[in-house]
């Protein structure tokens, strides 16, 4: 089980993609170019998801974990 | 709680509600009056935190379009530190849904009584109803309607919405009431920190109208009707191939054949049942299920909002879902790019099968698959749905595009109205 999952704001995210990048394991894009978030995040992987979070320019990601009430 | 001294106690007296009748929220007579409605109902009685048990043993589940049990928000609120917001939700997007205007017509103080009445029983330090400002019909209802109510009783606040599909859900309506636009907003839980950065519940008119009556005859009455796990009465506006059609009051549970029967639905090819929101049943399948969503999820379909539009035989299905897929990429609220996009290419695709494109069934299905779930709100999940039960339903429709072989005419019976502003 993954303590973390990445929360994305659509309303916030314009689709720059950056994330997918920083984060194939985890984060995929549609046909429009627009993130589709994997359930969970190996810890192996939560370095990487860190820098897709802090690289993400319109601040549409979060990073909660999975164990605490956190998500919306 | 009045439980004890609910209606089987008193006396029969004549316009009183019995436990038996279904006229619960339609009354068989008399008229919208604050002095009618207290003829009918009697008195509110003064209500206090009691009465979020009372609502929790009565079942109730909210009439705005997700059943939520409304016991179980009102808890959330209580829990909640500082003053609560209670607000009506009477703005009624759905385009064909004229339930909540009826109701608020028909029988204005028993919505504002459920309204008062929560407000007291979450120490609500404001109450708020809100209707679309189209309908000034309704605004001038409820105008009058509020300055005839008692003086002692609380003020209610009269918020009138822009006309967008999307502004009565309750996070955009809460941004409304705020002051910004009425879209939504991602992750906002209202419960904690909606109006006026307060604890806030939502709730759709209908749902208050009942609890007015829960108030008043309490929970034991409230479940004389309808089956153990969703008690009461609903309001359903039937609309279509009907020669009667309107909104009417029925037993949660009752017979879909016979409420079709009662208004003179003629060769029904489908149903879509709950609205745009809703699913598409085949008229096959209809004749045994009861109008419940316990019964309706027999057939992958809920209640909803509880707009039923009888699909006659002879009208094109598809031209009807094209409209409705344009109207659902017309009203997105542009904030969620997978909204934006999704919506306007499962519009396109539907449009391609109208057209008898080959590939357009498996690109909105495709389409449909990708937005679910990937909005800040649930239209995308709306739109997915309502598309997909039409791939289902209509199946053979989709053959007679391709093979140019539909001669059935495009009919209108649902409408895609254009949006109106943001402000
Ligand atoms: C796109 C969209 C439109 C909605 N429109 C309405 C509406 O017009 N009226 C309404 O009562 N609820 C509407 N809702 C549901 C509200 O968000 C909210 O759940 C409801 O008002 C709660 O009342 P209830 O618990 O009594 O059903 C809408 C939801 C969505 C996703
Ligand atoms: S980097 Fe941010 S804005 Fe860009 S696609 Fe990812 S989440 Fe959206
Ligand atoms: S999902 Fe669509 S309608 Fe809902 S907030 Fe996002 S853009 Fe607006």
């Amino acid at each position: 089980m993954s303590r973390f999952r990445l929360v994305l704001d659509p309303t916030a995210c314009d689709g720059h993609g950056v994330c997918a990048e920083l984060l194939p394991e985890g984060i995929a894009l549609d046909d429009w170019g627009f993130p589709i978030i994997a359930a969970g995040i190996a810890d192996d992987h939560l370095p990487h998801a860190r820098r897709a979070v802090s690289a993400c320019p319109a601040l549409a990601l979060r990073m909660v974990r999975t164990d605490r009430h956190g998500g919306p | 709680m009045t439980r004890t001294a609910a209606v089987p106690t008193r006396p029969a007296a004549r316009r009183r509600p019995t436990p038996t009748e279904t006229a619960r929220l339609l009354p068989a007579s008399g008229g919208p009056t604050y002095r009618e409605h207290l003829d009918r109902v009697g008195p509110l009685p003064a209500a206090g935190p009691g009465l979020i048990q009372e609502v929790l043993e009565s079942g109730l589940r909210g009439r705005g379009g997700a059943g939520f049990p409304t016991g179980r928000k009102m808890v959330a609120v209580r829990g909640r530190r500082g003053p609560a917001v209670v607000v009506a939700n009477g703005t009624e997007g759905e385009p064909l849904s004229a339930k909540d205007r009826v109701l608020l017509a028909r029988n204005p103080h028993l919505v504002l009584d459920g309204l008062v009445a929560v407000g007291a029983a979450l120490r609500g330090d404001r109450i708020i109803i809100a209707v679309e400002r189209a309908r000034q019909d309704t605004v001038a209802a409820l105008r009058h309607a509020l300055v005839e109510r008692p003086d002692h009783g609380p003020v209610i606040e009269l918020v009138q919405t822009p006309s967008r599909y999307i502004a009565g859900q309750e996070t955009a309506l809460v941004r409304w009431i705020n002051g910004g636009e009425a879209r939504p907003v991602f992750g906002n839980r209202i419960y904690e920190r909606g109006v006026a950065g307060r604890p806030t519940l939502v709730d759709n008119v209908e749902t208050l109208a009942h609890v007015g009556l829960i108030a008043r005859f309490g929970a034991g009455w409230f479940r004389l009707i309808g089956p153990p796990a969703e008690p009461g009465s609903m309001l359903v506006t039937v609309t279509g191939g009907v020669d009667r059609p309107g909104v009417y009051e029925v037993p949660i549970g009752s017979s879909l054949t016979q409420l079709l029967g009662q208004v003179g639905a003629r060769r029904v090819q489908a149903l879509l049942v709950g609205g745009y929101f809703g699913t598409w049943v085949g008229g096959e399948r209809i004749a045994a299920v009861p109008l419940s969503a316990e019964g309706l999820a027999t057939v992958g379909s809920r209640p909803g909002c509880g707009v039923i539009v009888a699909l006659p035989d002879d009208v094109c299905a598809w031209a009807e879902v094209a409209t409705v897929a344009e109207f659902y990429s017309a009203h997105s609220a542009g904030q969620c790019g997978p909204c934006v996009f999704g919506l306007e290419d499962i519009a396109r695709a539907v449009r391609g099968v109208l057209a008898g494109d080959p590939e357009a069934e498996a690109a909105a299905r495709h389409w449909t698959a990708m937005v679910k779930g990937r909005g800040a709100c649930h239209l995308p999940d709306g739109a997915a749905g309502f598309v997909e039960s039409a791939l289902d339903v209509f199946g053979g429709e989709i053959a007679d595009h391709r093979l140019g072989r539909c001669q059935r005419p495009h009919h209108g019976y649902l409408p895609s109205p254009a949006p109106g502003d943001w402000r």
